[in-house]
């Protein structure tokens, strides 16, 4: 039988992992969008669990609207990227500091 | 006893590729990871009964989100060796912070007074329901304005995108349709008016 326990520790372990990896790869800006992406889905799974455990349809219809978010935020994200690259030839973020002066 | 030996291998799964996405150093073994990871989620929510779900987080995220992060990644010229010099450097804060975030979030879930009973398992859904069903009639009736807002959000993020990867090439030889269309006779034709020349 799968508990709620379960699938909360789970979602856990996977967020932990996506935070982990913001601070291991915090220079290449295409990894970064992959661990915000892998954060998102952590934080679906509370969603989901929590939608069928307790009985309520809510939390699916808000896991709706966070794919939808989520696909424009990595289109728009991924659109930057593209033009950052075009500009600067690199996607380091270290090398990001034009704004900065 | 078939559904926890699906769960138990399905998360293993999850946890594997989702290390995978944060350690390998190529960024295209990273997006399949990554989509190993959106796969494996999609079978564990068919187990708790989120099929709806499930087949979006496999059609939106496997089939456009994920090949375009494999376009881009791809397309993109990256010396990854570069990105990764430093990689030990703050490692050592990765994991204390990764551990932290373990523990308490392991702590709140284990909490006595929390008010839910996280170790009974799901209630039983009744005979002939449907999640699609249930969830379409929730998202047209009680968040239709949520819709309309996400239907519209995803339209700028649309025109953003375009708009931001658009460029326009320098010495393209192109139409101007509009300036043609406009053009008049008198701009083209100049009639000039002079004295016929004398034959010498």
């Amino acid at each position: 039988m799968i508990t709620l326990g379960h699938l909360l520790t789970l979602s856990a372990v996977l967020f932990a992992l996506a935070v982990a990896g913001i601070f291991l790869n915090r220079k290449n800006v295409l990894l970064l969008l992959m661990c915000i992406e892998l954060l998102l889905l952590a934080a679906n799974f509370n969603f989901v669990a929590f939608a069928r455990y307790l009985g309520q349809l809510d939390g699916q219809v808000f896991v709706f609207f966070i794919l939808t978010v989520a696909a424009a935020e990595s289109a728009i994200g991924l659109a930057i990227v593209v033009v950052l690259f075009r500009e600067r030839r690199s996607i380091n973020v270290e090398e990001l500091n034009k704004l900065s002066g | 006893m078939l559904i926890p030996i699906l769960f138990y291998g399905f998360a293993a799964i999850l946890v594997a590729a989702g290390a995978g996405v944060i350690t390998t150093r190529n960024p295209v073994y990273a997006a399949l990871c990554l989509v190993l990871c959106f796969f494996t989620s999609a079978v564990l929510w068919l187990l708790i009964e989120a099929e709806f779900l499930a087949i979006v987080l496999v059609l939106v995220y496997v089939g456009a989100v994920m090949v375009l992060f494999l376009f881009v990644v791809m397309m993109l010229d990256i010396r990854a060796e570069e990105l990764r010099a430093s990689f030990t450097r703050y490692a050592w804060l990765g994991w204390v912070v990764t551990a932290i975030v373990i523990a308490e979030i392991v702590g709140v879930i284990m909490a006595r007074k929390l008010g839910v009973d996280v170790t009974r398992g799901a209630p039983p859904l009744p005979a002939g329901y449907s999640n699609t069903q249930e969830l379409g009639v929730a998202l047209f009736t009680h968040y239709v304005y949520a819709v309309q807002l996400a239907a519209l959000l995803l339209l700028v993020a649309i025109v953003a995108a375009i708009a931001l990867t658009m460029r326009r090439r320098r010495g393209l030889k192109a139409q101007n349709i509009s300036a043609q269309v406009a053009v008049r006779a008198s701009d083209r034709v100049r009639v000039l008016k002079m004295d016929p020349e004398q034959r010498q």
